[in-house]
Formats: C-alpha cells, sequence, structure tokens
C-alpha cells in the first residue's frame, strides 16, 4: 500500500528509505536493534502532516533524524533543501521544534526563558504577543517545575515558535494537554498551517491526527505502512462499502464469538460496553439482531457511526504481522 | 493577532558571539540564583579558607598560614564551580532534555558548551573576587608576578574540571552524577592535595596525589602564588588531564 510520490515543488521536508539502528545493545549480544527499517514522508508547505504510529513504531526517531538530533543509519533526508546532520545555525533558525518532554529547564521561570531563547535569534517574533497569544502570562512568575502539563506544553510551542519558523515539528503536542490549553495549541496550530508553515506532528493520539492533520502517514515497526488524506484513508481502509461501526451496551462479559467471522471484530471495550467492527455487511446487522435474541438481551443502547481513523489504523495493525525483531552486526 | 506569523520574516541567527554570550550570561545567572550552588561556590570555600587561617594546621611549612592557604583555596573554587556545580547542572539539563531542546535553536551543540565554559570562567571571577578580598583583610599579600602567573593556571584548572565534570554529567545518570561529583569534591578537598599540600600526610600520600588533576592545581597554585614560578611536574600533569577529559568527554558525551 506504501507508494513514495515523487518530491514535491512546495516540500519542506522530503525523508527517503530512513533506516536508524541503535546499539549496540548488550541483551542482543552487542548487535544493533534496527528501530527503524523503511520510513518516507514529505511535508509540504501550508499543511499539517501527521506521523501516525503506536508508541515505540518509531515516530520519535524519525523527526529526530530529520531534526538532525540523531544521524541516521541509511536513507536520505532533505530539511528545507538542506542535509538535517550537517544544520548550521541559519538552517536550525528556521526550524522550530517541540520535544515530547518539552527540553524546559525547571528552574526557569517561561518568560525568562522565552526571553534568553528569543536572544539567540537576530528578528524573533515579539515575546509578548507570544505570552499573550498562548495566555502564559497568566503564570509567568512560576518556575517551570511547578506548571501543569498543559502550562509547559505551551511554554515549550511558545519556545518552538520564537524564531517563526518555517517548519516546525511537534512531537505529541496534545500529551498531557487539559481540554483548555488543547483548545488554544489547536488553534495556534492551524493559524500556522495557514500562514504558510511546514507542519510535522507526530501523534499516537487518531483524534488529534483526524482533526488536525491535511496529510497522514501511519507508521509500524518501523515502517511506513500508509498514507493519504484522512478521507482517503478511511475509504482505503475497507475493500467493503461499508466502514460503519456498532456500538452496543449491555451486561459484562457477554459471549460475543458468534458476531465474529471473516474480517469483522467484536471487543468488550469497558465492562458493558461493546464494539462491533471491522467490514461490516447489512446481514451482520441481521446476525446482531439474532444473536441479542438468542442470549435473550436488549442492550441498553446501540449506535451505528461512521468508522473513524482509528478503525483504519487497527485494521492496518491487525493485518500487518508484527517484524521479527530486525537485528544486524555492526 | 492571526498576522502573528505570517507577517513577520522568517527566522534569522544571532551572530555566533551574541549566543554564545547571551547562553554564558543565562547560566551563569542560573548558577549564581541556585542556593545549593552559592554554598558550594562561596560558603564551603570562605569557611575553608577561615579554618586554615586560625587553626595551626598549615604552621611550619614555612610560610604564613593565609599565604599557603589563599592559593589552595582558589583551587578549591575551580573545583567546586566547574566540576561539582556545572556537572550537576549538566547532568539534569541532559535528563530534562534541555540539551536537546537548545541543540535544535541556532544555539546548537557547541555555542551551548562554549556558553557553559563562559558561565563557569564567570562564576570563578566572582569567586576570586571574594576569597581574595577576605583573604587580604586575614593578611595575604600575593606578589604581582604571582597573580601574573596564577590567574592563567586556575583558567587551565577551571577548562580541566570543566572537561572532567561534562564527562561525568554526559555519560551517568544525573543522580549518579550529583554523588560522583560531590563525593569527588569532598575527597579532592580533603585529601587530593588541592588545599592541603598532600606531603603534609605522607611521602606515599603525596606520590599519588601528584597525579592527581588536583594535587596537580594545588601545587601549581602554591609555586605561584608563593615562590612566583611554574611547577613543570604539575602542568604536564594538568595538561595531560585537560587534554585526556576532553578526548574522552567528547567522545563519550550523550546528549540524551
Amino acid at each position: 500500500m506504501t507508494q513514495t510520490s515523487p518530491p514535491a515543488p512546495d516540500a519542506a521536508l522530503v525523508i527517503s528509505g530512513l533506516v536508524k539502528d541503535v546499539g549496540p545493545i548488550a541483551a542482543l549480544d552487542g548487535r544493533m536493534k534496527r528501530i527503524v527499517s523503511n520510513i518516507s514522508l514529505q511535508a509540504r508547505f501550508g499543511e499539517v502532516t501527521a506521523l501516525l504510529g503506536a508508541n515505540g513504531a518509531g515516530k520519535t526517531t524519525t523527526i529526530e533524524c530529520a531534526q538532525g538530533l540523531q544521524n541516521r543509519t541509511g536513507g536520505s533526508i532533505s530539511l528545507l533543501g538542506r542535509d538535517p546532520d550537517d544544520a548550521d545555525a541559519t538552517l536550525r533558525a528556521r526550524v522550530g521544534v517541540m520535544l515530547q518532554d518539552g527540553g524546559l529547564p525547571p528552574a526557569a521561570r517561561p518568560v525568562t526563558l522565552l526571553r534568553h531563547v528569543a536572544s539567540l535569534y537576530s528578528n524573533p517574533l515579539s515575546v509578548d504577543a507570544l505570552v499573550a497569544r498562548l495566555g502564559i502570562g497568566e503564570f509567568s512568575g512560576t518556575t517551570i517545575r511547578r506548571l501543569s502539563g498543559g502550562q509547559k506544553q505551551r511554554v515549550a510551542l511558545a519556545a518552538s515558535l520564537l524564531g517563526n519558523p518555517e517548519i516546525l515539528f511537534l512531537d505529541e503536542p496534545s500529551a498531557g494537554l487539559d481540554p483548555q490549553s488543547r483548545l488554544m495549541v489547536f488553534e495556534l496550530i492551524r493559524e500556522l498551517r495557514d500562514a504558510g508553515k511546514a507542519i510535522v506532528l507526530t501523534t499516537h493520539l487518531l483524534d488529534d491526527a483526524q482533526r488536525l492533520a491535511d496529510y497522514v502517514y501511519i507508521v509500524n515497526h518501523g515502517e511506513s505502512v500508509t498514507e493519504g488524506t484522512v478521507p482517503e484513508l478511511l475509504s482505503q481502509s475497507t475493500a467493503s462499502q461499508s466502514h460503519r461501526v456498532v456500538t452496543f451496551e449491555a451486561a459484562p462479559g457477554l459471549d460475543t464469538a458468534a458476531l465474529v467471522h471473516d474480517g469483522v471484530r467484536c471487543e468488550e471495550t469497558r465492562p458493558g460496553s461493546y464494539r462491533l467492527g471491522g467490514a461490516l455487511e447489512p446481514a451482520d446487522l441481521g446476525r446482531f439482531g439474532g444473536w441479542c435474541a438468542g442470549q435473550g438481551i436488549m442492550p441498553t443502547s446501540v449506535h451505528l457511526a461512521s468508522q473513524s481513523l482509528e478503525d483504519v489504523f487497527l485494521a492496518i495493525a491487525a493485518s500487518k504481522e508484527p517484524l521479527a525483531l530486525k537485528t544486524e552486526t555492526r | 493577532m492571526s498576522t502573528l506569523f505570517r507577517d513577520a520574516p522568517a527566522g534569522l541567527p544571532a551572530s555566533l558571539a551574541r549566543r554564545v554570550l547571551s547562553q554564558g550570561r543565562y547560566e551563569a545567572a542560573a548558577m549564581l540564583r541556585n542556593g545549593e550552588q552559592l554554598v558550594l561556590m562561596i560558603v564551603m570555600p570562605l569557611l575553608g579558607l577561615i579554618a586554615l587561617a586560625v587553626t595551626p594546621i598549615l604552621d611550619g611549612m614555612g610560610n604564613s598560614r593565609i599565604n599557603i592557604a589563599t592559593p589552595g583555596i582558589l583551587a578549591l573554587c575551580a573545583l567546586s564551580t566547574a566540576f561539582t556545580g556545572q556537572g550537576i547542572a549538566t547532568g539534569f539539563d541532559r535528563r530534562y532534555g534541555v540539551l536537546r531542546f537548545l541543540s535544535t535553536t541556532p544555539l546548537g551543540k557547541a555555542g551551548l558548551i562554549a556558553g557553559k565554559v563562559i558561565a563557569v570562567l564567570v562564576a570563578l571571577a566572582i569567586q576570586v573576587v571574594i576569597i581574595s578580598t577576605v583573604a587580604a583583610f586575614l593578611g595575604w599579600r600575593p606578589s604581582a608576578a604571582g597573580v601574573a602567573l596564577g590567574i592563567p593556571l586556575l583558567v587551565l584548572g577551571a577548562a580541566t574540571f570543566t572537561a572532567l565534570g561534562l564527562l561525568i554529567a554526559g555519560t551517568v545518570r544525573p543522580e549518579a552524577t550529583l554523588a560522583i561529583t560531590n563525593l569527588g569534591w569532598i575527597l579532592l578537598a580533603a585529601l587530593g592535595g588541592i588545599v592541603l599540600p598532600a606531603a603534609k600526610f605522607s611521602a606515599t600520600m603525596a606520590g599519588i596525589v601528584d597525579w592527581l588533576p588536583s594535587g596537580a592545581l594545588g601545587t601549581l597554585m602554591r609555586a605561584a602564588l608563593l615562590q612566583g614560578r611554574v611547577d613543570v611536574f604539575a602542568i604536564v600533569i594538568l595538561l595531560a588531564w585537560a587534554v585526556a577529559g576532553s578526548i574522552a568527554a567528547i567522545k563519550w558525551f550523550k546528549w540524551t
């Protein structure tokens, strides 16, 4: 399903066939562990590009190679037309990075830190304007170690934006965000996209990708699995026409084996809540009704909904054999 | 507000000098705001100086107590700031991802290290002024030639201990850095020949201590400020530690 398109002229970032080994790992008798085996992607200006995958799929490693924080083992990367491994101050000034853990010194106060980061640029954005835009003023006098996760993320985002970068990397931007911060951060990401920035975000949250991304790359076990716009991915996932999912609530612990057949799964997502998904056919609704009658149950609720990106993701993850641990000697 | 990003010019780095000086000033301010660091950098050396000046430990060594004590205490300042203080700060910066974040800004990895060296030198200058002033009140009168020799030797000592501090901070967990650099400070301060000449204890001990960076810096500072000369053996030892420490730090320092 993976197809790599030729580099677009408006691509801010082009990664082709990225390979990254780490190690040597003592537990593997000193061999290298391959954590990215083949990831390719492009990020265009004026678009939000999401790199979506489970934890440990290789997302952070991929963008750290793109930022020049890690040296790649193989493949090629073009960041604003340059090789990130040879990044100089001029290239770094054009690239904004928000790390997964923030990378903020705990003893610093937000505005003091932002003024310091601004001093590393010759023409930074106004610290005051960013502080106002991200609502940092309300906790500007508090040391970073005392801030909530959402407040820290806002400071880290402001720090990544001070140079008015052309490309912005956001590693799990909504991790630990309260609803208010999340709204603020999402609005800002859309504003940056509308200002023509290339935005690359990694996330394991399908909802984030669905709400923000113009283009999505799904990675699994260190490989690109598929790519497309959100609507494309939704239509691509099911060979059959129905992209539907049934959720229902009934007594916990029911035997749902009779509902499961080729391509249709049923799981109890939490006690008493069930989710019937996969390649649902109209006949599956009849089968569901028959199952209820056979079990003698009247569900407390039944809901038929469109498939979400999560279904696509689960289907892709399920269809792929987990890759054997790829190792090679140095 | 919607034009915050659209109309602004794209990012350009500040000049190299400005980036490095800004980082140095920021790190020095962070160091001087930290209470524990101030105790280590100012209070402990001052207590050591006063203790050596009022007790007879250094008697019978051919010079006044304060004249023998002050060069060693100045060397101790370099150990406190460059090795222990800077090592601990870098270890925790590494843990919190601060090193990674700053290396993605125009500052970069080299600028980050240069900023740390500047911060160490600023803090050391402040320590030297305070210790020298107190020592002068206690009767310390160094020769001009001794001072002229002592300053570059102290800077060399600071560079050596910075490299060793970075080596530890960049290779082990921050808690281990905290333990190693604090324990190292206590052991080297007490027995490492930095404050008390090793010959004071025994010949065997002196034979070991002379090969340590602490012993070499202590010997160099005392030879410079008491006799106005450079101790050749000690400077060879100190330079060897500086070179070996720097190579090891460059080779093994991990940013994450």
